[in-house]
This record gives structure tokens, C-alpha cells and sequence, in this order.
């Protein structure tokens, strides 16, 4: 095999021991957004290994895509989801678990057999002679990915791409009118349609002042426009205390 | 790195290493302090104010002073804040900011106590790529510390960020794409020497222009910094930080256009190459006087910047969200896709200029006749729309009905002066005309 010389070494004890280190925080995280950035750490010394390993296009692509855009986007939907919410455990899949054992062999055997045959069959030439077909890592690269192995490539990118319209197929709304304008909303809101204005704000006396507090009309009923609607169905609105209505009257010495 | 091209990097004696490390650092701090003070300054003249004029010589050691007040501020941890992460955040946000440094060429070969060194600490052949990397790095210090305020403003501003900076790092990347085709290379340092006769800015005038756009949406600067909205989110990402822990999210921030900038001057404004009436001096690319030529495109770049922000209102939103997806990306694509077809028409089929010309006027002339099209089917809906508007506005007028603003009292009646119950007609001639 190649010689590896001190700072190489030192390199992959530091990064690939952080990898691991990573790896084994994201199973033992009791918070999945701590797993997410174990998973980044781990992502980010992968890249410094495939560039200490002379892969820096490999090294930076890990970081951009896998780092930066994948792993992100995890974290996106972590927190829109919320940080505490447990994963149900009831399979919703039937026949799951078999299936992702059959297929978690069939990657293992995958694996072994590939990085084995790399290890035993394949006879290094060295990165000099592999680099200088096409005049640098990048250039070969390229040419491979878009001569001998084109039809993986494509076959990935209809995959990429089915998963995309997937996603934009769940989350499709269809609309069967033009969206309207803020013009037009207004103008329909003063037609009749729902409030011309603000809604009224919440009641705000000297024992409580919240938005589950109605305001009071000029007939000291309460408004039903002042509270959220949420509430209302929740049925979390308190009810007017009549002590105030009263101390209200006392106040203005009005009469109902 | 081992490579014919970059011989001239990877070879520096340590001690020169850590002096450009050394030399970078303090350049991007004074920067950062001038930049702040630079900001305060031009902003204030747009607005017929003075700005910082006491601290210093015209007030240039203001920024100075407000770090140190800002250092020696009291530091808030909120209760429910996720402390490890709560601490990281703002150091990933300035190292991240820093670090993207290391690849921006300042100039050519000079000679530092008798070693001819490149004014560059390093280079390889994906520099910019690295750029982009370290980039996306810096989001998760935006994201984690909106994240782990535990508070609202907070994470929504850091939802906020990663989304717009995801958005804008595409469109960016893309912009990217003519230049490595163009210059045959993602290094910084062959990018510039690439532009050596005429800048990529004039020849990939579009990429430089989707560029610049981006750039500002990816440095959450106005009119694109919807993640520190004041009005909707207090403070945005960073409501919960206070003292050291926030002055390196505000040192983050003004590193990163700095970056920014200069990546803008690397890539499309030549580098440190001297513009044109300079460059007809002999010795305007040799030795130190390049970098004076760098700082000042990169400061003309920051100068927009403050321009931008003094000028323009912050957009919407869905506006924003709807401009990076809907227009930048596509025209970028096709921008792309025109640049590549040019090349390999040019040196592959071998097309002469005047073919390639008139092939381009017979596309446009097509997008031309396009756009007609659709403009006359655009005013078609537009009809039905103005026939809908008449209506309402010649419907009997009330102007108490519903009780709005002020309910009517009792037995009260709509008094129409002469300029309402003329104003359908008027109306209609406004429609019509």
C-alpha cells in the first residue's frame, strides 16, 4: 500500500474520530434537532478526510449538498414541527421491519463486497496518474460521470426529480379561480365581506387584560369579534365579569 | 495540492503562513469597524443627517468605542434557551465568516522579506466551491441561534434565514456556472487571470447581475433582511443575544458582505486586475499597487450595499420568496443554458460570430413575438377585470351601511353631496381612460 505521512495521519485520527464521535451523538441524542447537528458534524469531517485524501471537489460537494442543504432542511422541518413532539411508534407500514432488514443485508453484502473489491482486486495507479488522464480531479470527474457512467447519472436525476414532483403533488393546492389582489380583497372586505377593518382588540380592565378577554360593546355586551376564533372553538374565553360592567357604568354614569 | 497550475501555493514557509493568516484577520476586523462606520456615515448624508462626528477623526473610532461598550454589556441567557447550542451559534456564524477568506486573491506575486509569495493564503482548484461550502456553514449559526433562544421571534427569524439563504445560494451557485465556464476554472486565482484583457462583469453581464442580487439576499442585508425584520420580529435570529455573544453575530454579518463583495470583485470585476485607463500603466498589475485596486471595487460593491439599504423598503415575504424561485432561478437556467450553447457552437461546430449573431436574432425575434402574444392575452383577462371593478364602483353608494367607521345614530341618513352622486361617471372615465 501508499505511504501516509504524519500530517495525513493526524488528519484522520482528529476527523475520524470526530466522525465517529458524531455518529455515535446522533443515535444517542435524546433531542432530534442535537441529532441533526451530530449528523453535520459527522458530514463535515467526511469532507475533510476526501480532501486530505486529494478529493476536494468530493469534499466540498459533501459539505454543500449534504451540510448545507440536506441536513438543513431536516433542521427546517424539526423545528416547524416542533422540538418536542415523540415519534409514534405504531408501524403504519405493514411488513416494514422485514422489508428494511431484507434491504438493510442486501446494502450491508453491497457494501462489503464493494469496498472488499476495492481493497483486494483493484491495483492502485496513484492520484497523479489518475488525475493526469484528463488533466486535474475535477476534469475526470466530469468525464466519467457524463460518458461511462451517464446512464446512472440521468437515472439518478429522474429519481431526484420524481421525488421533487412528488413533493409538489402533496403539497399542490388547486386553484380553481385567479389568486385576488390585495385591491380586490379590500374591496370585497367593504361589500360585506368579513370586518372592513382591524377587529376590534381584546378587553383590557384592571383584573385582566388577555386576548381571551372579549371587549365590551356600548351595551356592554361582550364582542364576539374581539376574541381569536380559535378560542372561541377551544372554548377557552372567559366570560365577562359583571363587576366590571357594572363599575364601567358607575364610571360613565350611562344607563343601559 | 499537487498540480502543475498551482505551484505557487502550498509552498510558503510556516512563518509567512501565520503572517497572512495574522494579516487577514485584522484586515476583515478594521474592516468590519470601518465598514459600521462607513454605513453610519452614508446613511446619514441620504438622509440629511450629520452621523458619528465626535469619536476620533470624523468620528471614525466610533464603531471602535461601541464595540468595547457592547463587549462590556451585561449578558442575558434566556431561561428556556438550549445552552450548548445557545453558546455555539454565534461563534459558527464568525468562524464561518472568517474563514471564507482564505481563498480570495489580493493580489499577484510579491515579495515579503525576500520570499516570493502569491498575495493569496491558499488556492486550490474548487476554491470557490469552498466559498459556497463555508457558506452554508455559516446559516446553521443563523438557524441554531434562532433555534435555541427558545422563543418565538427568534426561530421564526432563523426559519426565515436558512430559508432565504437556501433560496439565494441556488441562484447564486448558478450565477457561478458561466464564469467556471469562461475561465475554465473554479479557482480564484486562474478566475482572475481570466479576465485579464476584458472583466466576466461586462461579457456575463446577466450572471453578474443575478449575482449581486443574490448576494445581497444572502447576506440578510435590506431590502432582503425579512430574517431581522424589526417590525414583524423584533430582532429577528439574534432577539435573545445579547453582549459579546451578539456583537459576533454583528461582526458576522459585516465580514459577510465584505466576503461577499469580494468574491463579487474576484469573480466578475477582475480581482485585483487595474481597470481599464489604469491598466495602461506599465507597472499598474505588479507588485503591492494591485490590492489598492482591490479595495476600492470592493469598497464601491459595500457602497451599494448601504445604498441599497438607505433607498429601498424591505420586501414582502412571499414577494421575496416568489422573486428568488419564480425569477432569478429560471432566468439564471436559462442564462446558463444560452452561455453553454454559445461555447459549444463557438469552439466545437465552429460558428463565426456573424452566424452566432444572427442565430441570436432569430431567437429573440421569436421571445419577441412571444411576449406580444401573451401580452394581448393578458389584456383579455384584464378586460373582464375592469368590466367586474365597474360594476362595483357603480353600485348605489351607503355610506353608513354596516355601521363603519362610526355606528349611525338612530334614524340617521346618508347625506350625498354633489361630488358623490357624481362620482360614478368620474370613476367610470378614470376606468375607461
Amino acid at each position: 500500500m501508499t505511504e501516509v505521512n504524519l500530517g495525513e495521519e493526524i488528519v484522520f485520527w482528529i476527523s475520524g474520530g470526530l466522525a465517529v464521535l458524531g455518529a455515535l451523538g446522533m443515535i444517542l441524542s435524546k433531542k432530534a434537532v442535537h441529532s441533526a447537528l451530530w449528523v453535520a458534524l459527522t458530514m463535515i469531517n467526511l469532507a475533510i478526510l476526501y480532501i486530505a485524501n486529494s478529493a476536494p471537489f468530493l469534499g466540498m460537494v459533501q459539505v454543500i449538498v449534504y451540510t448545507g442543504a440536506v441536513m438543513m432542511l431536516f433542521l427546517f422541518v424539526l423545528m416547524v414541527v416542533g422540538v418536542d413532539s415523540s415519534d409514534s411508534l405504531i408501524e403504519t407500514l405493514k411488513g416494514q421491519r422485514l422489508v428494511s432488514i431484507v434491504l438493510a443485508i442486501g446494502l450491508a453484502i453491497l457494501l462489503i463486497a464493494g469496498v472488499g473489491a476495492g481493497l483486494t482486486d483493484v491495483v492502485p495507479v496513484g492520484l497523479e496518474e489518475a488525475n493526469g488522464v484528463d488533466g486535474g480531479n475535477v476534469e475526470g470527474i466530469a468525464r466519467l460521470l457524463f460518458t461511462d457512467y451517464l446512464i446512472a447519472f440521468e437515472v439518478t436525476s429522474a429519481l431526484l426529480i420524481t421525488a421533487a414532483l412528488g413533493a409538489m403533488v402533496l403539497a399542490h393546492r388547486e386553484r380553481w379561480l385567479p389568486r385576488a389582489s390585495q385591491a380586490e380583497l379590500s374591496r370585497s372586505r367593504f361589500l360585506g365581506a368579513g370586518h372592513p377593518g382591524n377587529l376590534p382588540s381584546s378587553g383590557t380592565y384592571a383584573r385582566h387584560n388577555a386576548v381571551d378577554t372579549p371587549a365590551l360593546l356600548p351595551d356592554g355586551s361582550p364582542s364576539e369579534l374581539s376574541i381569536p376564533g380559535p378560542l372561541v372553538a377551544r372554548g377557552d374565553v372567559r366570560p365577562i365579569d359583571h363587576h366590571d360592567v357594572d363599575q364601567i357604568e358607575s364610571l360613565g354614569g350611562g344607563t343601559k | 495540492m499537487t498540480g502543475s497550475q498551482f505551484g505557487v501555493f502550498g509552498i510558503d514557509p510556516w512563518w509567512l503562513v501565520l503572517l497572512k493568516v495574522l494579516a487577514i484577520f485584522v484586515m476583515l476586523v478594521l474592516l468590519t469597524l470601518f465598514t459600521i462606520w462607513w454605513e453610519r456615515r452614508v446613511v446619514s448624508r441620504m438622509q440629511n443627517r450629520i452621523g458619528p462626528n465626535r469619536v476620533g477623526p470624523f468620528g471614525l473610532l466610533q464603531s471602535l468605542m461601541d464595540g468595547f461598550k457592547l463587549a462590556l454589556k451585561e449578558e442575558i441567557i434566556p431561561k428556556a434557551a438550549h445552552v450548548g447550542v445557545y453558546w455555539i451559534a454565534p461563534v459558527i456564524s464568525a468562524t464561518a465568516a472568517f474563514l471564507a477568506f482564505a481563498v480570495i486573491p489580493f493580489g499577484p506575486t510579491v515579495s515579503i522579506f525576500g520570499v516570493e509569495t502569491p498575495l493569496q493564503l491558499t488556492d486550490f482548484p474548487v476554491s470557490v466551491l469552498y466559498v459556497l461550502a463555508i457558506a452554508s456553514i455559516g446559516i446553521y449559526g443563523i438557524v441554531l441561534a434562532g433555534w435555541s433562544s427558545g422563543s418565538t421571534y427568534p426561530l421564526l427569524g432563523g426559519l426565515r434565514s436558512s430559508a432565504q439563504m437556501i433560496s439565494y445560494e441556488i441562484a447564486m451557485g448558478m450565477s457561478f456556472v458561466a464564469v467556471f465556464l469562461y475561465a475554465g476554472s473554479m479557482a480564484t486565482s486562474e478566475i482572475v487571470s481570466a479576465q485579464e484583457p476584458i472583466w466576466f462583469a461586462v461579457i456575463l453581464l446577466p450572471s453578474f447581475l443575478i449575482y449581486v442580487t443574490s448576494m445581497v439576499g444572502e447576506t440578510n442585508r435590506a431590502p432582503f433582511d425579512l430574517p431581522e425584520a424589526e417590525g414583524e420580529l423584533v430582532g429577528g435570529f439574534h432577539t435573545e443575544y445579547s453582549s459579546l455573544k451578539f456583537a459576533m453575530f454583528f461582526l458576522a454579518e459585516y465580514i459577510n458582505m465584505v466576503t461577499v463583495s469580494a468574491l463579487a470583485t474576484t469573480l466578475f470585476l477582475g480581482g485585483w486586475l487595474a481597470p481599464w485607463p489604469l491598466s495602461l500603466w506599465e507597472s499598474a498589475n505588479t507588485g503591492w499597487w494591485p490590492l489598492l485596486w482591490w479595495l476600492a471595487k470592493v469598497q464601491i460593491f459595500i457602497f451599494i450595499f448601504i445604498w441599497l439599504r438607505a433607498t429601498l423598503p424591505r420586501l414582502r415575504y412571499d414577494q421575496f420568496m416568489k422573486f428568488g424561485w419564480k425569477v432569478l432561478i429560471p432566468a439564471s437556467i436559462i442564462w446558463i443554458m444560452i452561455v453553454a450553447a454559445a461555447r459549444v457552437l463557438r469552439n466545437d461546430i465552429d460558428f463565426s460570430n456573424r452566424e452566432l449573431l444572427i442565430i441570436g436574432a432569430v431567437v429573440i425575434a421569436v421571445l419577441l413575438v412571444g411576449s406580444w402574444l401573451a401580452q394581448v392575452v393578458i389584456d383579455r383577462r384584464d378586460t373582464a377585470r375592469k368590466l367586474a371593478l365597474a360594476e362595483f364602483e357603480n353600485r348605489t353608494y351607503d355610506p353608513i351601511a354596516g355601521g363603519f367607521p362610526v355606528p349611525p345614530m338612530p334614524g340617521q341618513q346618508a347625506v350625498l353631496t354633489s361630488r358623490r352622486t357624481a362620482s360614478p361617471v368620474v370613476q367610470q372615465e378614470a376606468i375607461d381612460g
